[in-house]
């Protein structure tokens, strides 16, 4: 059996991946699919300590976390059309209007 | 718990979140009438359903308190606790709709989901102070997150608007995503997500340290909800761009909801090793609010750093002792969702088309041509300021002493401090409006019903908790016990 | 049982004034505002004196529940007044001059614009000025505190076209809140330990438990802490060095707004606070010897800086921070009465000087500067005659008002220290130069005015007390005010005279319940230890006396002397003294000295603190330049600001890190 501590040490790396795309990418939509990645790796430690404390309850967080990232998704996505509507551009470092 | 067996909730248990259910009917409502009225003419009927929708919250909540106790499998606790903070939720909510009202026609706005969305808005915040179990409380708190990133971006035709939903919106989720891992982290720590069952593991003995990790992100995201430095970054761009009456619903609402959820996460559940953490955090957000709030001469972006401080001082009364520092906490959102509402009322009345006039110099002369407006604003701003007979004096009174009766003589000293410096630039407006001519024509309409009733009640209840906090604090007295019990 | 006194009608009837003037007073004639404004105070005055008159029937002190105001957990404050000897002199002296004035200010008034909104300030602040002295507790003291500071700044600020005048008040705001911050800090001092704000509590508590709050003369005790905070907001609220910068500023408000807060009540409000508060001062003698010493220098300052100011209003207000130095000095040597007895008789002749002052400015058309005036005397005889009599007053000749009060100050001090008695004998031979240099200025000679105001000099008229409505400012011709305005200078008048009579001793005793009814038998000890001390020195008491009268004759020998018989003389002399006379004619460039303490570091390195040192544009400018240092702080704060969404996350992952790691710390420990 894989120890538990392989699932949080993959899961972890899968938020710093998300955290380090957020940081660097200038895509808005990259940034915003490495919030999902972030969201994923928080899912697959809920997996793993579900299935450590044999509790049924962290895989439905799961699922009520997949829900949200959809509402989620489906709002920014609205938003983001919205800023590339005033703005023509989907570059992070060009939407900064509001400074200071 | 034990309320597994029960495959059915009684009825009691929907009393339990019956201004949830309100709102939510009243928000449908408004959906679906929506796109059956006519668009010039929906407006004002959809704003009146939504303000009798918060009405009726509010009732809903005076119900509920009689009916204390568990529901839903140990997910709801209604207790003083949380009426409270529906009482205040609601209240801000039917205020701000209030505001809207004029706002929306000003700025010609015409959709109609505008009220709706501040409905689930607040159907997200009420549930976020009864819920009791992590997964119920991310669930209110995306609730709440969600509706509000959309009306951040309201005024869709202005590029600073859509710039500002935008921007909260991504860090918002990805604070969310700290928040999440924390909750994981809590729950691989403890084998459970209800708040009740945390505590009993974390107070039975020495926490493991993947508890203080949970504690550790669960505190970086909703720290960021209140805008406490240093996860405050988002909060003057936001602020500045949202819609005005929408700053003055986030600014209070939502923030009251997730101080009730931080009240009950560090104090209901027994977080370890908070003290310092806070002791930090609440020194920061004070001074880098008031020193960044010097220079702004947009009054939106200024009343935007005004409320980091503002979180800071609240703050403090989290790394007092529980039991006095859970009343002065709660006494705090009161007073200033009072007198912050109230501001961002008058804000987004003087705005006008486009929000063309939210700087300083706007303001200039406004105590000549609109006296009464004027002198409202200076009661919110004296209040802000922390002037006794005000309630910004009661809840930085009760906050400091608090803290005091903690030893926590230093921060209260940086505290002090801080709210001195701070009352150099709400001064500075109050100067402007009474001590210089105006500089330009700004047009100042006359004071319409609605939000004329709104400026009325955020006055009066900012006086009240000044003159007379007694009850107010009693009442917050008692649901500190209830909290700790 | 006694029936009520309705004490809480004192402080509410002028609130219902301010309320019906500020909401109506719009709608209403002159006539009506100023029946408004004088019926309401009007009324608390007799309130005040009808409870004088029965005071001896009644059991004092007296508390008077109004309401229940705050009850969370153990501390308890409630909206309560407090009547004892000490509360009834200040409610008279507040009540009292403060309807004169308001009497005066309806002629000075008369022409400016915005009448209603001034009675209603003023109204509002005699509210506030009642609460703080009535209170029985420290956190309503601390309402009508705030209160009457916030009255002061909307009143200095009430010719808000002018920008000085916005600017002075935004000062005194300012500055008072840097005293607050010290008393709010002794306030919660007091609940964390005493667990409450009644004066009854805390000071019953300190006297039963003498084992435990035993006088701190070892070393800074709790008790020492309060008291020393304690005077740091009143050194604020009473303009104390090094808190007094706001004072001389705040004359830019209207002149009867400077008689009676900034020289007649409110500013007395930080000596009447020492003197509430003197269980805790007397178990602190450290604290008492701070008091002591800033008293003595500020009385020392002060009148230095006055003595070279031009500007007839900023001769007062120096002379004002002055003599609350001496209430202080009184305070600081325990002589609290005496301190109460110069409050009292500075009221009525400081409230006098500047309502005469501002006739005076009156009559010649707003001027100010009293290089412009001189030969007054004829033209407006009711108003020198005044003056005079508030001269001769302050500066400490028998039988006038100010030599009884400040005589036994001095006295008092002297058993103390011959250091304090010395520099307040200094002191009171410069009071009497400044202020006869004033008066000679302003009175005698010839008349110096202007261009325009010299050809009227010609035809100059004094009309006499001529009734109604007074000519408007800045019209040639000198002209004496109307009677309205002289009505109140002759009440005060009379009572600079004779408000000494009643003679120090029989004050003291008069108060002695307040101020003796707390000792402790240790004090008692010390004060009978000295006893026999004190008697070999009492028959030297008409020496000392002699000594001060006659640094008062002193003074205005030179006076006399420099500016009436050789006016050439001073200008010799300043040129002497170079440097030195500069420095004082610069206020000691205090302002100056604070932008650079304070303000400049913050800002830039130390080449440019020695090039401000001098710059003249930094005088009086502090707040300004130290708003430039808050925006270069400011500005550096913005650069977290940058706008970049990714900088954001940045910052949230900063913090992130930073949390996570102290928690791991925290947890593996």
């Amino acid at each position: 059996m894989v120890p538990l501590s392989y699932y949080l040490v993959l899961s972890g790396i899968l938020f710093a991946c998300g955290v380090t795309g957020f940081l660097i990418k200038r895509n808005i939509i990259t940034i915003f699919m490495s919030i999902e990645l972030m969201l994923n790796g928080v899912n697959l430690s809920f997996v793993a300590f579900a299935a450590q404390w044999g509790k049924l309850s962290g895989q439905i967080f799961v699922f009520f976390v997949m829900v949200v990232a959809a509402a989620e998704a489906a709002v920014g996505l609205a938003i983001i059309i919205a800023v590339y509507r005033t703005r023509e551009t989907l570059n992070v470092d060009q939407v900064n209007l509001l400074k200071l | 718990m034990n309320g597994a067996a029960q495959v059915t909730p009684q009825a009691v248990e929907y009393i339990r979140i019956l201004p949830e259910i309100v709102l939510t009917i009243f928000g449908i409502i408004i959906m679906m009438l929506d796109p059956l009225m006519d668009e010039r003419r929906s407006q004002r009927t959809l704003g009146a359903v939504g303000l009798v929708g918060a009405l009726a919250a509010i009732v809903a909540t005076l119900y509920q308190s009689q009916y204390p106790g568990v529901g839903f499998w140990g997910m709801v606790n209604v207790d003083s606790f949380s009426v409270f903070f529906h009482f205040l939720v609601t209240a801000v909510t039917a205020v701000v709709i209030l505001t809207s009202y004029e706002y929306m026609e000003v700025q010609q706005i015409r959709a109609g989901e505008y009220y709706g969305l501040i409905l689930f808005g607040a159907v997200g915040m009420c549930l976020m102070s009864s819920a009791v179990e992590l997964v119920l409380i991310f669930i209110a708190l995306e609730i709440s997150s969600i509706s509000t990133y959309i009306l951040a971006g309201f005024r869709r035709r202005a590029a600073i608007s859509s710039e500002s939903s935008v921007k909260y919106f991504l860090l918002g989720s990805f604070a969310t995503a700290f928040f999440l891992y924390g909750v994981a982290l809590m729950f691989g720590a403890t084998g459970s997500t209800s708040i009740a069952v945390i505590g009993q593991v974390l107070a039975s003995g020495q926490p493991p340290v993947l508890a203080y990790v949970g504690i550790a992100l669960m505190f970086v995201g909703l720290g960021f909800k209140v805008a406490a430095a240093p996860f405050h970054v988002w909060t003057p761009d936001v602020y500045e761009g949202a819609p005005a009456p929408i700053v003055g619903f986030m600014s209070t609402a939502p923030k009251a909801a997730v101080f009730a959820v931080l009240l009950r996460i560090l104090f209901e559940a027994h977080a370890p090793g908070r003290l310092w953490l806070i002791w930090v955090v609440a020194a920061l957000s004070m001074t880098l609010g008031n020193i960044g709030a010097l220079v702004q001469d947009n009054v939106k972006r200024l009343l935007a750093y005004s409320s980091i401080a503002h979180a800071g001082y609240l703050l403090v009364a989290f790394a007092a002792l529980p039991a006095n520092g859970i009343p002065a906490a709660m006494f705090y959102t009161a007073s200033y969702a009072a007198m912050n509402v109230g501001a961002f009322a008058v804000v987004s009345h003087l705005a006008s088309a486009g929000e063309r006039y939210v700087t300083m110099e706007d303001y200039a002369g406004l105590g000549r041509r609109s006296p009464l407006l004027a002198a409202t604003l200076t009661i919110f701003l004296l209040s802000l300021i922390g002037i006794p007979a005000t309630g910004g004096f009661f809840a930085k009174f009760y906050v400091f002493s608090a803290a005091l009766q903690a030893n926590l003589v230093g921060l209260v000293i940086i505290g002090v401090l801080n709210s001195a410096v701070g009352a150099y630039y709400y001064l500075r407006v109050i100067v402007v409006m009474y001590m210089r001519e105006a500089r330009q024509e700004v047009p100042v309409s006359p004071v319409p019903l609605g939000l004329g009733v709104a400026l009325a009640i955020s006055a009066v209840a900012t006086i009240y908790l000044g003159v007379l906090p007694g009850r107010v604090l009693e009442y917050a007295t008692r649901s500190a016990g209830d909290l700790l019990r | 049982m006694t029936p009520s006194l309705h004490l809480v009608l004192i402080p509410i009837l002028p609130l219902i004034g301010a309320a019906v003037n500020g909401l109506l007073g719009k709608r209403f004639s002159r006539q009506a505002v100023a029946t408004v404004a004088l019926a309401f105070c009007g009324a608390a005055f007799a309130m005040a004196l009808w409870i004088a008159l029965r005071f001896s029937s009644l059991p004092i002190p007296l508390t008077e529940y109004v309401a229940p105001w705050i009850r969370a957990g153990s501390f308890q404050a409630d909206f309560a007044f407090y009547l004892d000897q000490l509360s009834l002199v200040m409610m008279l002296v507040v009540t009292g001059v403060g309807f004169l004035i308001h009497i005066y200010a309806v002629g000075y008034m008369w022409e400016e614009g915005g009448f209603y909104r001034f009675f209603s300030y003023l109204n509002l602040f005699m509210f506030f000025m009642l609460t703080l002295v009535l209170a029985n507790n420290y956190l309503l003291m601390f309402i009508g505190w705030e209160g009457v500071g916030l009255a002061s700044y909307l009143l200095i600020g009430f010719w808000f076209t002018k920008d000085a005048a916005a600017a002075a008040g935004k000062k005194a705001f300012i500055v008072n809140r840097i005293g607050d911050f010290g008393f709010l800090i002794a306030l919660f001092l007091l609940i964390k330990h005493f667990g409450s704000l009644n004066f009854a509590d805390v000071f019953g508590t300190i006297v039963e438990n003498s084992t435990q709050y035993p006088v701190e003369t070892a070393g800074a005790g709790l008790l020492t802490a309060i008291g020393l905070l304690l005077m740091v907001g009143a050194a604020g609220k009473s303009a104390q060095l090094p808190l007094y910068v706001w004072l001389p500023d705040a004359m830019e408000g209207p002149t009867p707004v400077s008689a009676l807060i900034h020289a007649a009540t409110m500013v007395t409000a930080g000596v009447y606070m020492v003197a509430r508060s003197h269980v805790i001062f007397d178990r602190a003698p450290m604290a008492l010897t701070v008091v002591a010493i800033v008293g003595t220098l500020t009385a020392l300052f002060a009148a230095t800086i006055g003595i070279c100011q031009t500007d007839i209003k900023k001769v007062l207000a120096y002379s004002t921070i002055s003599q609350l130095g001496y209430m202080f000095l009184a305070c600081g040597v325990a002589a609290y009465s005496a301190g109460i007895f110069h409050l009292m008789t500075h009221a009525f002749f400081k409230g006098l000087l500047f309502l005469a002052a501002g006739s005076v400015i009156h009559a010649i058309g707003g001027e100010q500067d009293m290089r412009k005036m001189g030969g007054l005397r004829d033209h407006i005889p009711a108003t020198f005659w005044t003056m005079t009599a508030a001269t001769f007053a302050i500066a400490g000749f028998p039988p006038f008002a100010g030599f009884f009060s400040k005589d036994e100050i001095l006295w008092r001090a002297s058993q103390v220290s011959l250091a304090y008695w010395g520099i307040g004998v200094f002191t009171a031979f410069l009071t009497s130069f400044y202020m006869f240099r004033l008066w000679f200025l302003t009175f005698f000679g010839e008349y110096r005015g202007d261009q325009e105001a010299t050809q009227a000099h010609g035809g100059i008229h004094a009309t006499g007390s001529r009734a109604g409505v007074p000519a408007p400012h800045g019209h040639s011709g000198i002209h004496e005010s109307p009677k309205i305005m002289l009505i109140p200078l002759a009440i005060l008048a009379i009572l600079s005279v004779m408000g000494g009579w009643i003679g120090a001793h029989r004050f003291e005793l008069f108060l002695a319940p307040v101020f003796s009814s707390h000792q402790t038998a240790h004090l008692v000890a010390l004060t009978s230890e000295q006893a026999g001390q004190i008697t070999a020195m009492e028959h030297l008491e008409w020496v000392f006396t002699a000594i001060s009268v006659a640094a008062a004759a002193l003074g205005l020998y030179l006076a006399w002397l420099l500016y009436r018989d050789r006016p050439q003389l001073p200008q010799r002399i300043a040129n002497a003294l170079g440097g030195f006379y500069h420095a004082v004619a610069n206020k000691y460039y205090v302002d100056e000295l604070y932008a650079v303490l304070f303000v400049k570091p913050v800002v830039d390195g130390s080449t440019s603190i020695l090039w401000h040192g001098v710059d003249q544009n930094v005088i009086d400018d502090t707040l300004n330049d130290s708003a430039e240092a808050a925006r270069d702080v400011s500005d550096s704060v913005r650069h977290m600001q940058s706008g970049n969404l990714r900088s954001y996350a940045g910052w949230v992952a900063l913090g992130a890190a930073g949390v996570i790691a102290y928690m791991i710390w925290m947890g593996t420990r």
